[in-house]
């Protein structure tokens, strides 16, 4: 396949945006700034790239954001709760941590199995699921906010702000999950069932694909995939609230498409997700480094960006045709 | 006299030439027919006519005037209509709804009444009992077709172009065609009408215009060319023998279905294909034939017994039947069969990924098994990185073919094997077919074209209505027995 300007469309905004940002402020590419940037990505970048396997196996899913509240709720309940019988150590984080990878995995087999099992359009499943999850949440914490306790904590704290030099955990964590995410989609069985299914499922089915559980299992992979964004989020502030995540599924979705996926299935680009996470953050970052434009109006510069970002792709898909 | 004509029409595409120099005349009353094999330029024509491509040089003459249509929606206006392949037809509207679609009577509210009555009339005109309320999705093919018609007979079509509009029809439902196309012509409209059928457009067409690469190469008057004439200007030379000799199947019984029933469309149907056989299964279309090929392979869901060479198998979905050695080639192939916007490689080994990897899938085997592929099938694609919804007919067919014999399965059930494509093509699909059958393997061939599972099945099965209606064998193969059978129509057989 030919690399087209189309194609590489995402990439070139990409290194446009780090130019800009260099230009308009030298801080901007000082190490504590970029690790900043990417460590923020990291979030949204992990969910990104799951949200890259549902879409382009033809789903949605607009729970994430209330899932990753409702899981860190959960996880720091369940540290909280161990604390007493564990003690302060790393036994009753890994606790958490199991908590939060579980939850999402049951979390994304539930949406999942609505969807294939129960045959309900996963914009409606998921619509649903995303009120329940916010509203649990907002219910364990009464009103107002779960806190781990500070001891847990202070030992906690490492997984957001440590790592390797420079590099802090979520960033290595983020990268790994881009890369293992665009080796499934590109080079094995799983990633081109779920390209065939999103570009037509009556094909995937005739050609003997388990179309339910493969689709069953994209959910299933997004929900694990929250669930560790959730295990390196909950160190950042140590507590969470029915506000936590709100919009990370917008955010999420809009990543994917930015990135050269269809919205409609059937053909997925995880590298481009990643770049479409780097260029709303970096959006976001420059605004606030630079006094050019308001902050304030990061929201109207990201909306632009997407449209932008579908109507480059809707000009190839015309150019195709010709 | 002549309404629409082509004078030296040539078309380029880029730097390649497709038309050299066309000249064709349509005539008021008259079924002009265009035939050719897939890519001798047919299309392009049809869509000159329709005012969808721009001729590169030469001109379109209308009412002796020579003319430029900027556009499909221009052409219409001057009475040229074009009923396409795949219907412009909204699904959730009604009849009438569609048929006024973009030219709806009443300003501010729109006169469903008057609507209604005008399409009742036009239906009345084409003796069609479609009510004209009816959502398009609540009709079958040909009533779309039908509406399609009376879509452009309200346009007032003088010239109305046809392609192949009998492809999606059964044997009696082309009855109907045939006589609208009779009443169209007595009023007076200029028909041209594309098809791959040979004894159709024998049996229709006035006048016949034969291309080959792009030029005129014959034309003729009715009763001028015989079906093995027309087939031989196609292709530019004699075509003997059109299909392969029929085999000697053994006595072994291949598979054995017993009492298969799928709830509301196949009751009950027993067969035995033995081993090296091709069988046919012939009947009208919703008959229940493709409904009784997919309850077998597991695709929908069924009761009944199935063995494979004496053994019982458990078929509950495609992959038990893959494993039993069973494939099925749908006769939906853009729907069903090949994934069209994706490349040739990943339509060839989607069925059986398996083969080639799990978390590395290992390209250069799949590369290999493409080519192949290519050449035991004889896939003609300009490039091996192109899409697979960019392959003419003809050669999307083979990949398909290719596609279900890679699982070697012992036991094939194909699903109009030839639906919409060209003679030659026609021609080499059969010689597959017989190839794998003297290999020993068995065939069910379900097809509604009559002269193809006559001539090419060893013994036909007709069916009628969900059950096997009856079996014919020998010289009892006949159309009219089959017909009789698939009918239900009482009487000695021929």
């Amino acid at each position: 396949m030919k690399m087209d300007l189309h194609t590489l469309g995402p990439l070139v905004a990409l290194i446009a945006l780090v130019i800009l940002g260099a230009l308009l402020n030298p801080a901007f590419l000082a190490p504590a700034n970029i690790t900043n940037v990417l460590a923020r990505s990291a979030f949204i970048g992990m969910i990104a790239v799951g949200m890259t396997f549902v879409i382009t196996a033809g789903g949605l899913d607009l729970s994430v954001g209330s899932m990753a509240a409702f899981l860190a709720g959960i996880t720091i309940i369940a540290m909280n709760a161990a604390l007493p019988g564990m003690g302060e150590n790393w036994g009753t984080i890994l606790i958490g941590m199991g908590v939060a990878i579980a939850g999402g995995i049951a979390a994304g087999y539930l949406n999942g199995a609505l969807i294939t099992k129960a045959r309900i359009e996963p914009f409606i499943v998921t619509l649903g699921t995303m009120g329940i999850f916010r509203s649990l949440v907002t219910w364990l914490a009464d009103g107002g906010t779960l806190s781990l306790e500070y001891g847990l904590r202070t030992l906690y704290r490492p997984v957001y702000y440590g790592g390797i030099g420079w590099i802090t955990w979520p960033i290595i964590v983020f990268a790994l999950v881009a890369l293992a995410g665009e080796w499934i989609m590109r080079h094995s069985r799983f990633g081109r069932h779920v390209e065939a299914i999103g570009s037509n499922d009556r094909v995937a089915r005739y050609s003997a694909i388990d179309v339910n559980r493969v689709r069953l299992l994209t959910y299933v992979l997004l929900g694990l995939l929250v669930g560790l964004a959730v295990v390196l989020y909950v160190p950042r502030l140590g507590s969470a609230s029915g506000s936590t995540g709100v919009l990370w599924e917008l955010e999420a979705i809009a990543a994917v498409i930015i990135g050269g996926t269809a919205l409609k299935g059937g053909t997925g680009r995880v590298w481009g997700t990643v770049v479409g996470v780097l260029i709303l953050s970096l959006i976001d970052n420059i605004l606030n480094l630079a006094d050019l434009v308001s902050p304030y109006l990061n929201g109207a510069i990201q909306g632009v960006i997407i449209v932008l970002a579908v109507v480059l792709q809707r000009e190839k898909r015309t150019a195709d045709e010709r | 006299m002549t309404v629409l004509a082509l004078r030296g029409v040539s078309k380029s595409f880029g730097p390649i030439e497709v038309l050299h120099g066309v000249d064709l005349a349509l005539e008021p009353g008259e079924v002009h027919a265009l035939i050719g094999e897939n890519g001798a330029g047919k299309s392009t024509i049809m869509k000159i006519l329709g005012g969808f491509l721009d001729p590169t040089a030469g001109e379109i003459v209308l009412d002796g005037q020579p003319v430029r249509f900027a556009s499909g929606p221009e052409a219409e206006a001057q009475g040229i209509v074009v009923i396409h392949q795949e219907f412009n037809l909204a699904p959730d509207l009604s009849v009438a709804a569609n048929i006024f679609l973009g030219r709806e009577i009443g300003r501010i509210r729109i006169d469903h009444a008057a609507m209604r009555a005008r399409t009742q009339a036009l239906l009345d005109r084409l003796h069609s009992p479609i009510p004209p309320g009816t959502p398009i999705r609540d009709l079958s093919v040909p009533d779309r077709q039908m509406v399609e018609i009376a879509k452009a007979l309200s346009r007032n079509a003088r010239v109305l172009i046809m392609d192949e509009p009998s492809a999606v029809l059964t044997h009696r439902e082309v009855g109907t065609l045939y006589e609208q196309i009779d009443r169209l012509r007595a009023e007076g409209v200029a028909i041209l009408y594309c098809s791959h059928r040979l004894d159709e457009v024998a049996h229709l067409a006035d006048r016949i215009t034969v291309l080959r690469d792009g030029s005129v190469v014959r034309q003729a008057l009715r009763g001028e060319l015989t079906e093995d004439g027309m087939a031989a200007a196609m292709v530019g030379r004699e075509l003997q023998d059109f299909y392969p000799p029929k085999g000697n199947p053994s006595d072994q019984p291949a598979l054995e279905v017993e009492n298969l029933t799928v709830p509301g469309r196949v009751h009950g149907v027993s067969l035995r294909l033995r081993k090296g056989e091709v069988l046919g299964i012939a009947g009208l279309v919703g008959s229940g034939r493709t409904e009784l090929a997919e309850g077998i392979v597991g695709l929908l869901p069924a009761t009944g017994d199935i063995r494979v060479e004496g053994r019982a198998v458990a078929i509950r979905d495609l992959r038990d039947a893959f494993a039993a050695g069973l494939a099925y080639l749908t006769e939906d192939r853009k729907e069903a069969g090949l994934l069209l916007n994706k490349g040739l490689r990943e339509n060839l080994t989607l069925a059986t990924l398996e083969r080639f990897g799990n978390w590395r899938l290992d390209t250069g085997a799949e590369d290999a098994a493409l080519d192949r592929a290519t050449q035991d099938f004889d896939i003609r694609a300009p490039s091996r990185e192109m899409v697979a919804g960019k392959l003419s007919g003809g050669n999307q067919q083979k990949l398909l073919l290719a596609k279900t014999m890679l699982p070697y399965p012992q036991i094939i059930i194909i699903d109009e094997p030839t639906r919409g494509i060209d003679v030659g093509t026609k021609q080499q699909i059969y010689a597959f077919i017989r190839k794998l059958a003297d290999e020993g393997r068995s065939l069910i061939v379900i097809s509604s074209e009559m002269t193809e599972v006559i001539g090419l099945a060893d013994r036909v099965l007709v069916m009628r209505e969900g059950r096997l209606a009856g079996q014919v064998e020998g010289d009892a193969m006949t159309e009219d027995n089959i017909v009789r059978l698939a009918m239900g129509v009482a009487g000695e057989a021929a």
